[in-house]
């Protein structure tokens, strides 16, 4: 990776820094979404499902090398919106830089309430997830 | 009950001024509540008499010699009095407090199953009831090797009704408790539940109604519905939060064992047996909401100044102009079409094509992203599955997004709705 996962972070904020108002934000948010399938259909099974309240979110992570993979999807368009910038900034980053890394960048994009305590969208858990697969790639 | 026969003569923006919450601005825009369903919003008057118990009053109730307990006392007991005569229970000991709904329902779960339950015997809910009328009845059926059966209900959100002809099969010979909402929190249907609880009753079987939904909508008076247990929650009803009512036959109560133990629910204790105080105070183990309860009292002071069938025909106006307008969008599909609702309206956003989609263009919208764009232009909606996981299983759906309207709401907030709406539709196809 020739970018530090602060420097991608910064890139995100940078580009929704460019959008005006929330429905600028939130289009940008369902196009990212309504890309093609981030994670393919057989890989869509209980096992790799973050419950959240509301929205689901399978997540699959695997080792490459020194660093660990992600693939993600979401059945609601923000959430897999906001699952894609997720995946762009940890996908393929060493588990320490991970799990030492705070994510800030949702917040820094004015989309705080994605990350609130109410369990509605499914982000805190999937984020979750993919620092307890970070750890468990990293102790192996 | 014909809600749209009754002309209202009603004055909604008297009534807006009345609640501070209205003058707030979420994401910079005018606050449209419509999740009353999941909790209501509270009169100035309510949060007034909530905090001036704290200010003025505050002390333990029925065990202090002390002025301001005296005081506190009978500021609760005229609360209890006051529910008492709204829902027309024969004696003020038939109401007790509760944390809430939820808790009521436990109670009665608990107690119940404790007192009437053995192996073979079944309780009898129904298929749109809300987690907090199910769960508790599952765990007193597995303690007593009883069976949970289920009424199912009709494409259009209605029960199929036990009844000698009609479903002789739903009540049986083993059937102890019938335990049904009288409102449904998802659908907005309500019940028939007085010919139900009837038929129940012709067979000696004991009824609990979930009233969480329709105190805050419809009279509700227990006497004529006869049912032997009525909960609610205060928190729908323009109370505060964490307080309810279990409201229940005195002779019942009477048989029925005690749920929490400690505090004002002893008589004596000794080490070697414990005995009961009288009702209500049984049921009602250690120090109570006693702020809530005042205020509970003071909601229903100001439902019952008003004329509650008005309140109810405002509301149904409410449902039937948001049911038409929001028909007009495409692939927009209702959940619960009852003929008899109070106004909650259920729906999910299907594809508008379903024999194939270009693109993206006239795809579904999932309720999770209808929700969060509808709060960004001040809407407040409940999405989700609504602690009704069963029922959406029923209607094979994941979810809906919920509207649920309150007094205070008007015509104007519906047609701001159903706008935000189509703009979400278009900005998520």
């Amino acid at each position: 990776m020739d970018t530090t996962l602060e420097q991608a972070q910064q890139e995100i904020v940078d580009e929704f820094a460019m959008l005006g108002d929330w429905q600028d934000r939130y289009e940008q948010l369902i196009e990212l979404g309504k890309e093609l399938p981030l994670i393919a259909a057989e890989f869509k099974t209980e096992e790799n499902l973050v419950r959240g309240c509301q929205s689901r979110v399978w997540l699959t992570a695997e080792p490459r090398g020194e660093t660990v993979h992600f693939t993600a999807d979401s059945d609601a368009m923000i959430t897999k919106g906001l699952v894609a910038l997720l995946v762009r900034v940890l996908n393929d980053r060493t588990p320490q830089e991970i799990m030492s890394t705070p994510l800030t960048f949702i917040d820094r994009i004015g989309l705080r309430e994605h990350l609130s305590p109410n369990r509605s969208n499914g982000v805190v858990a999937m984020l979750d997830q993919m620092k307890r697969y970070a750890l468990a790639y990293s102790t192996k | 009950m014909t809600l749209a026969t009754i002309t209202p003569v009603f004055n909604v923006e008297e009534i807006r001024a009345q609640f501070p919450i209205l003058k707030e601005l979420v994401h910079g825009k005018p606050l449209v509540y419509f999740d009353n369903a999941a909790t209501s919003q509270k009169p100035r008057r309510v949060i007034k008499a909530e905090s001036a118990y704290y200010a003025t009053i505050n002390a333990n109730v029925h065990r202090g010699v002390h002025t301001l307990s005296t005081l506190a006392t009978e500021a609760q007991e005229a609360a209890r009095e006051t529910v008492r005569a709204h829902i027309n229970a024969k004696h003020a000991h038939e109401v007790i407090f509760t944390s809430g709904t939820t808790a009521s329902l436990n109670l009665a779960a608990s107690s119940l199953g404790q007192l009437l339950l053995k192996k073979g015997d079944e309780v009898l809910i129904s298929g749109m009831e809300h987690h907090a009328n199910i769960v508790q009845w599952q765990l007193a059926c597995e303690r007593y090797g009883a069976k949970l059966k289920v009424i199912p209900i009709t494409d259009s959100g209605e029960l199929v009704i036990p009844g000698p002809t009609r479903n002789p099969g739903v009540f049986t010979d083993h059937t102890k408790i019938l335990a049904i909402s009288h409102v449904s929190n998802t659908l907005g249907t309500i019940n028939p539940i007085k010919e139900l609880i009837a038929e129940a009753k012709k067979r000696g079987i004991i009824t609990v109604v979930d009233g969480a939904q329709a105190i805050p909508h419809l009279p509700v008076d227990v006497q004529d519905l006869g049912c032997d247990l009525y909960a609610f929650s205060g928190h729908k009803m323009y109370a505060p939060t964490g307080i309810g009512v279990l409201y229940g036959r005195e002779e019942l109560l009477e048989q029925m064992p005690p749920w929490q133990g400690g505090g004002e629910m002893i008589d004596q204790v000794t080490f070697e047996k414990t005995t009961y105080a009288k009702l209500p105070f049984k049921f009602e183990a250690g120090t109570p909401h006693i702020a809530g309860i005042i205020g509970l009292g003071e909601a229903v002071r100001w439902m019952r100044d008003y004329d509650l069938s008005a309140m109810a025909a405002h509301e149904h106006s409410l449902l039937e102009h948001a049911t038409k307008e929001l028909l007009a969008i495409d692939g927009l599909r209702i959940i619960g079409t009852a003929k008899e609702k109070v106004g909650v309206i259920s729906f999910v956003i299907d594809p508008a094509h379903p024999e194939g989609l270009e693109g993206r263009a006239g795809a579904g919208v999932h309720h999770y992203d209808l929700g969060t764009l509808l709060d960004q232009q001040g809407i407040a909606v409940r999405t989700g599955h609504h602690c009704t996981q069963p029922l959406m299983e029923r209607f094979g759906v994941s979810g809906t997004t919920r509207a649920s309207f309150a007094p205070f709401n008007t015509i104007a907030e519906v047609d701001v709705m159903v706008a935000a709406t189509k703009k979400a539709v278009k900005m998520l196809r």
